[in-house]
C-alpha cells in the first residue's frame, strides 16, 4: 500500500464532493458535499506527511486547521441557511438571485 | 502503535492492510456517492457520517490515531448534529423536489474529467514508497504549540468569530 | 496482527459483552430494589429467592414481545438506530481497566478515545427520533440532541484538568497517579462536574429530560418496543455503568486502596466494582431524591453555571501546576469554589423572583418540525 492508493481515493472523494457542489440545489446539500471535499483534501494532507519523513507533523498539524476551519464554516453556514429560510421560506439556492430584499 | 510500519505489494499480493484500506475506501466513496445521489437529504447527511467514519479508518491505516478521534469527535458528535438541526427546523418536504439543477451533466464530465486527472498525475508521480512513519502523540502536541503556535492562536479566533457571527446572523432574522 | 491475536481479542470482546449483560441484570434489580427502599417499598420480591430472578424475567418478557414496526417510520435509520446508540457505548469499554492490566487495549489516548466515542451516541438518539415519525420521539430526540451537546463540555473541561494532573491520557497511568491521594481531595469541583455531566450524558434523573414521560412519553424510544427497545435499554445501563467506573477510575482512585495491594488482580477488580457499584447507589440515590429540572433550567445550568466553572477549574488547575502549588491548596480553592457555588445558587433560589409563566400554545419555532 503506498501513497497511491490514498491519493486516488482522496481524488475520488473530492470529483464527488465537486460533483454535489456544482449539481444540487439545496443549500444544505451543497454544504454536505463541501464537507466531503474538506475530507478528501485531509486525507492527502495526512498521507503525505505519513510518506514523507521530513513532514512528520506538519500534514497533520494543518489536517487539524483544517478541521477547525471545517468546523466553524459549517455553524456560520447554517446560520446563514436558517436565515435564509425565515426571510424566503425555501433554501433553493437558484432561488436567491438577488442582492438584496 | 508502533514505529515505523512496513507493507507493501510485492508482484499484485494483497496484504492485510491493502485489503482493510479497500473495504473502508469502499465505504467511504459508497457514502460519498449516496450524499451526493441521495433523494432524501436526512438520509444524505447519514451517509456523510458513514463517509466520514470512513475517513478516521483510513486516517488510522495512515497512522494518525490522534486525528482519527478528533474526526469521529468533531464530524460524529457536532457537526452532523447541528445539520440534521438545522434540516429538521427548516422544511424537509421541500427536498423532495429539491435535487438537481440543470448544470447536473457538465457537472457530471466535470468531476469525472478531475477525477481522471489527478488519478493520472498521482499514478505518474508514484515512487513506490511504502513506509509510512507514525508521529508520537506528544510530538504532535509539542509541534502545535511551538512551532504553529500563532497559527493555532489565529484558528481559536476564527473559531470565536465564528461562534459570535453564527449568533448574530441567526437572530437577526428572528423579529420577523 | 496474526490469527491468534485476532481470536485472543475477539474472545476478550465477547467475554466483555456477557459479563456487562450480568452487570445490567444486576443493576435493574439492584435500582428498583433501592428505589423501593427510598419509597418505603420492597422492590420485587416475587420472582426467585429475594425477588433475585426478577431481571430474568423482565428479560424474557423484553425479547419475547412483539417488535411493532409503525407504518410511517424510515425503516433503515429506524433498526440502525438502536445499534447507533449500541456500539459506541460498547466499545468504550475496550479501554476501561478494572485493575491492572485487566483490560481489553490500553490505549494511550484512552480518555480521549472514550469521549470521542462516547458522543456518537447522540447522533443514534436523534436519528431514532426522526425515523419515528412521531412528533413526541423528534421533540425527544432535539432535546436530547440539545442537552448532550451541552453537558459534553463540562465533561471534557473536567477530565482535561485531571489530564494536566496525571500528565497522561491513559486510564492506568492516571490510576497509578492516584496512588497516594484519589484526585477527589485535588478535585472535588472536578467531580462534581464529571459527576453531574455524567448524569446528564445518561438522561438519568434530574436531567432526564429527553425521555421525560411525563412530558414527551418517553422521548426518542417512543414507538420502540420489544427487542430493539431493549437495545436501548441496555445501552442505558452499561453507560451507567461506563460512568460510575469512570469517576472511579479518575477521581477515586480505581483499583488502589489503602493497605490493599495494588498489583493483585483479584483484590483489584473487587475494589474497583466495590467503589463502581457505590456510585451507581449514589446515581440510583439522586433518582429517589430529585424531581426533574425543567428544559430551560437544565439548560442554563449548564451554560450559565457547569461550562464556566469548568474553564475555572481548568484554569485554577494550570496555574496550580505552573506556580507548583501544593496539592492540599488546590484542593482548597477547588473546594472552596464548589461550596460557594451552592451557596450562591441556593441564596438566588430563595431571594428570585417568581417567574411568570405565559402559557404559549402555539410555538412558530416549532414550525416546519414535520416528522417526515
Amino acid at each position: 500500500m503506498s501513497l497511491v492508493h490514498f491519493q486516488i481515493l482522496s481524488a475520488a472523494l473530492f470529483s464527488i464532493g465537486l460533483y454535489g457542489v456544482l449539481a444540487r440545489r439545496s443549500a444544505v446539500l451543497i454544504l454536505l458535499s463541501i464537507e466531503l471535499m474538506l475530507n478528501a483534501v485531509n486525507i492527502n494532507l495526512i498521507a503525505f506527511s505519513a510518506y514523507t519523513e521530513s513532514l512528520a507533523s506538519t500534514g497533520q498539524v494543518i489536517a487539524i486547521f483544517v478541521i477547525t476551519v471545517a468546523a466553524a464554516e459549517v455553524g456560520l453556514a447554517l446560520a446563514i441557511i436558517i436565515n435564509l429560510f425565515r426571510s424566503k421560506g425555501s433554501v433553493d439556492i437558484d432561488k436567491i438571485d438577488v442582492m438584496r430584499w | 502503535m508502533g514505529s515505523t510500519q512496513e507493507s507493501g505489494t510485492e508482484g499484485g499480493v494483497l496484504t492485510e492492510s491493502l485489503v482493510v484500506f479497500l473495504i473502508i475506501s469502499v465505504v467511504c466513496v459508497a457514502g460519498g456517492l449516496g450524499v451526493v445521489f441521495s433523494r432524501n437529504v436526512i438520509h444524505a447527511t447519514f451517509l456523510l457520517l458513514v463517509s466520514l467514519m470512513g475517513v478516521a479508518g483510513i486516517f488510522l491505516l495512515l497512522l494518525a490515531e490522534f486525528l482519527a478521534l478528533v474526526q469521529v469527535l468533531i464530524y460524529g458528535g457536532a457537526i452532523t448534529i447541528v445539520v440534521l438541526f438545522v434540516i429538521m427546523l427548516t422544511k424537509s418536504d421541500e427536498f423532495e423536489s429539491l435535487v438537481d439543477n440543470s448544470q447536473k451533466p457538465l457537472a457530471f464530465l466535470i468531476s469525472i474529467g478531475l477525477f481522471v486527472v489527478m488519478t493520472v498525475a498521482a499514478i505518474a508521480a508514484d515512487n513506490g514508497n511504502t513506509v509510512r512513519a507514525s508521529l508520537k502523540f506528544s510530538d504532535l502536541g509539542h509541534s502545535l504549540f511551538t512551532d504553529w503556535a500563532i497559527p493555532f492562536e489565529v484558528a481559536s479566533l476564527v473559531l470565536l468569530v465564528a461562534l459570535i457571527g453564527a449568533i448574530v446572523i441567526s437572530k437577526q432574522g428572528e423579529e420577523e | 496482527m496474526s490469527l491468534l491475536d485476532l481470536l485472543k481479542t475477539i474472545s476478550a470482546i465477547m467475554g466483555m459483552l456477557t459479563v456487562l449483560s450480568v452487570i445490567v441484570l444486576s443493576l435493574t434489580l439492584l435500582e428498583r430494589k433501592f428505589i423501593g427502599r427510598i419509597q418505603m417499598r420492597k422492590g420485587p420480591n416475587r420472582v426467585g429467592p429475594f425477588g433475585l430472578l426478577q431481571p430474568v424475567a423482565d428479560a424474557i418478557k423484553l425479547v419475547a414481545k412483539e417488535d411493532i414496526l409503525p407504518t410511517w417510520v424510515d425503516k433503515v435509520i429506524y433498526w440502525v438506530s438502536p445499534l447507533v446508540v449500541f456500539i459506541p457505548t460498547f466499545m468504550i469499554w475496550v479501554t476501561i481497566p478494572v485493575a491492572r492490566d485487566v483490560v481489553i487495549r490500553n490505549l494511550d489516548m484512552g480518555l480521549f478515545y472514550i469521549i470521542a466515542f462516547s458522543v456518537l451516541s447522540i447522533v443514534g438518539l436523534i436519528s431514532a427520533g426522526w425515523a419515528s415519525a412521531n412528533k413526541y420521539a423528534i421533540i425527544g430526540g432535539f432535546r436530547a440532541a440539545a442537552q448532550l451537546i451541552s453537558y459534553e463540555i463540562p465533561i471534557i473541561l473536567s477530565v482535561l484538568a485531571i489530564a494536566m494532573l496525571a500528565g497522561s491520557l491513559n486510564l492506568e497511568r492516571i490510576v497509578d497517579a492516584q496512588a497516594t491521594k484519589p484526585y477527589i481531595f485535588l478535585q472535588p469541583l472536578g467531580a462534581f462536574l464529571f459527576l453531574c455531566g455524567g448524569l446528564a450524558e445518561l438522561g438519568r434523573t434530574p436531567f432526564d429530560i429527553h425521555p421525560a414521560e411525563s412530558e414527551v412519553v418517553g422521548g426518542p424510544f417512543v414507538e420502540y418496543s420489544g427487542a430493539h427497545w431493549s437495545v436501548f435499554f441496555l445501552a442505558e445501563y452499561i453507560n451507567t455503568f461506563a460512568i460510575a467506573a469512570l469517576t472511579t477510575l479518575l477521581f477515586l482512585g480505581g483499583w488502589l486502596f489503602p493497605g490493599l495491594p495494588g498489583n493483585v488482580t483479584a483484590s483489584g477488580v473487587l475494589v474497583f466494582l466495590t467503589k463502581t457499584y457505590l456510585v451507581v447507589l449514589v446515581i440510583f440515590w439522586f433518582r429517589g431524591t430529585y424531581p426533574r429540572l425543567r428544559i430551560d433550567q437544565l439548560m442554563s445550568l449548564g451554560w450559565k453555571v457547569l461550562v464556566p466553572l469548568g474553564f475555572i477549574n481548568v484554569v485554577v488547575t494550570a496555574v496550580a501546576l505552573k506556580t507548583e502549588l501544593p496539592e492540599i491548596i488546590l484542593g482548597l480553592i477547588s473546594f472552596v469554589i464548589l461550596a460557594s457555588t451552592f451557596w450562591i445558587i441556593s441564596v438566588r433560589m430563595r431571594t428570585a423572583p417568581k417567574p411568570e409563566y405565559t402559557v404559549r400554545l402555539y410555538d412558530p419555532s416549532l414550525e416546519g418540525l414535520n416528522a417526515r
